[in-house]
């Protein structure tokens, strides 16, 4: 983690003045200045600002991995809530197995819960697909809900934290962006301790050098 | 000018004491808390979100909610509850005091909510409202220009005091009882909302102006505070 400066700032705060900096993500520039035009953390990194959001709602991407719950059934597919304004949809045209028409329930049902991946985001909305390893309805396990802006501190930088909660707890872990987590594992000791592990991290979400934090916390719960 | 005594003893440009907090109801996308003295108003913001009924949405650009409530008890004698011709126009006032800061032009056909209750009410109850709902929309992440400040400016007779209130609000001695609520864009000190309530003469009223221009500057550093340290009540 680079130890520069971060600082909160508020909407129409200047971050910085004069020509050496640009604007990024989350300003703007007018004159000299470079005005927040949300609330976070500002951050500079070769001259460039931007902000990091601290809140807010989840803003979908394409590419990203997400956990949604099934809204409703339609005679082409299923109609998915994964927290975001826009509607998700998940046709049966992506589901890697034969899907009859007629009882879609047989697959997935309302309420199931479902990992899904965000491959196109246009005007109607976002389409979903399951096509892919590793996704597709959620059989059991635990799912919390998180705030979706601390989503990279729970998969840490390359995936290290993420790996080092699987490997103290013995679970899987499926972090979708949407700030849904599914916890998977053979005991439900296991799986409470994965999800205290998350909540953790949540909670301590600005601590700098949390990997070894959390590294310490495993190892005072196990004694 | 002759200075009248204010009722509660204040200096005619003293605020009441004021107090913040932001992050009051885990359940929103934001929140925060605003007080006047006496006057109490929490502000809870969701979304963006899918606009229901269908029929409503801006396919242009995203649509901005408010919803102002007093509480029952806020007030001595009980308040009907539900939606009144008062509530439903501080509701639209509000909003259009918010509207000018607020960029959801990116999310189209969705909507920001936000609620604004009040709590306990001593007058300038819109103020502490609008000043709480600007708080909640930073707090919830929405992309704005700069944040809105509201402050209150009262006639008693012939001079102008700053944050009125009840008794303030309905000083019916000399020329008769005149408030007005107003809102400015914080640092740069634009004005978004205007009323005017009784009667006052043009001199006075970039007189009342200026001088709420000026009140704002208090409001908008508590503001700034308690956005900073989520979870503190910070008072001034």
């Amino acid at each position: 983690m680079t130890e520069e400066k971060r600082q909160i700032v508020i909407p129409g705060e200047i971050i910085a003045s004069g020509d050496d900096y640009l604007p990024g993500e989350g300003t703007e520039k007018q004159g000299k200045d470079i005005i927040a035009l949300k609330y976070g953390l500002a951050e500079e990194q070769n001259r460039l600002v931007k902000i990091i959001p601290l809140s807010g709602v989840y803003n979908a991407r394409r590419g990203n991995v997400v956990i949604g719950r099934v809204e409703e059934l339609t005679f082409n597919g299923w109609v998915i809530d994964v927290n975001t304004s826009e509607r998700a949809f998940l046709s049966i045209m992506e589901v890697p197995r034969y899907v009859n028409k007629d009882a879609l329930e047989e697959v997935m049902d309302v309420g199931d819960m479902v990992v899904a991946k965000i491959w196109e985001i246009n005007k109607r909305g976002i389409d979903l697909s399951i096509k892919l390893r590793g996704l597709g309805r959620i059989e059991e396990g635990l799912i919390i809900k998180v705030n979706p802006n601390k989503v990279p501190r729970i998969i840490g930088k390359e995936g290290s934290m993420i790996k080092l909660i699987k490997d103290e707890t013995g679970c899987d872990i499926t972090v979708g962006q949407n700030g849904f987590v599914w916890i998977q594992g053979d005991k439900i000791e296991n799986e409470l301790l994965a999800k205290k592990a998350v909540l953790f991290i949540v909670e301590k979400s600005f601590v700098s050098g949390l990997t070894d934090e959390v590294t310490k916390w495993f190892a005072e719960g196990k004694k | 000018m002759t200075t009248i005594k204010r009722p509660d003893g204040r200096k005619p440009d003293e605020i009441r004491p004021m107090k913040a907090k932001v992050g009051i109801v885990p359940n929103a996308d934001g929140s925060a808390m605003f007080q006047f003295g006496e006057t109490v108003a929490i502000a809870a913001v969701y979304g963006p979100k899918e606009l229901h009924p269908r029929n409503q949405r801006n396919p242009e650009k995203g649509t901005l909610r408010c919803t102002y409530n007093m509480i029952s008890f806020s007030v001595d004698d009980r308040i009907r509850p539900g939606p009144s011709r008062r509530s439903m126009e501080i509701s639209k006032i509000s909003e259009w005091a918010l509207e000018p800061v607020v960029m959801i032009g990116k999310y189209p056909g969705t909507v920001v909510d936000v609620h604004i209750q009040i709590l306990q009410a001593n007058a300038s109850t819109r103020c502490a409202g609008i000043n709480a709902a600007a708080m909640a929309l930073a707090h919830a992440g929405i992309p704005m220009k700069d944040l809105v400040s509201s402050i209150s400016i009262g006639k008693l007779d012939k001079s102008l005091v700053v944050d009125v209130n009840k008794a303030e609000e309905d000083w019916e001695e000399g020329e008769g009882a005149t408030d007005m609520a107003m809102s400015f864009t914080s640092s740069k000190g634009k004005l978004t909302h205007i009323q005017l309530d009784g009667h006052i003469t043009s001199k006075q009223l970039k007189e009342a102006v200026r001088l709420g221009r000026e009140a704002i500057k208090k409001v908008y550093a508590l503001q700034k505070k308690a956005l900073k340290n989520v979870g503190e009540e910070i008072s001034e």
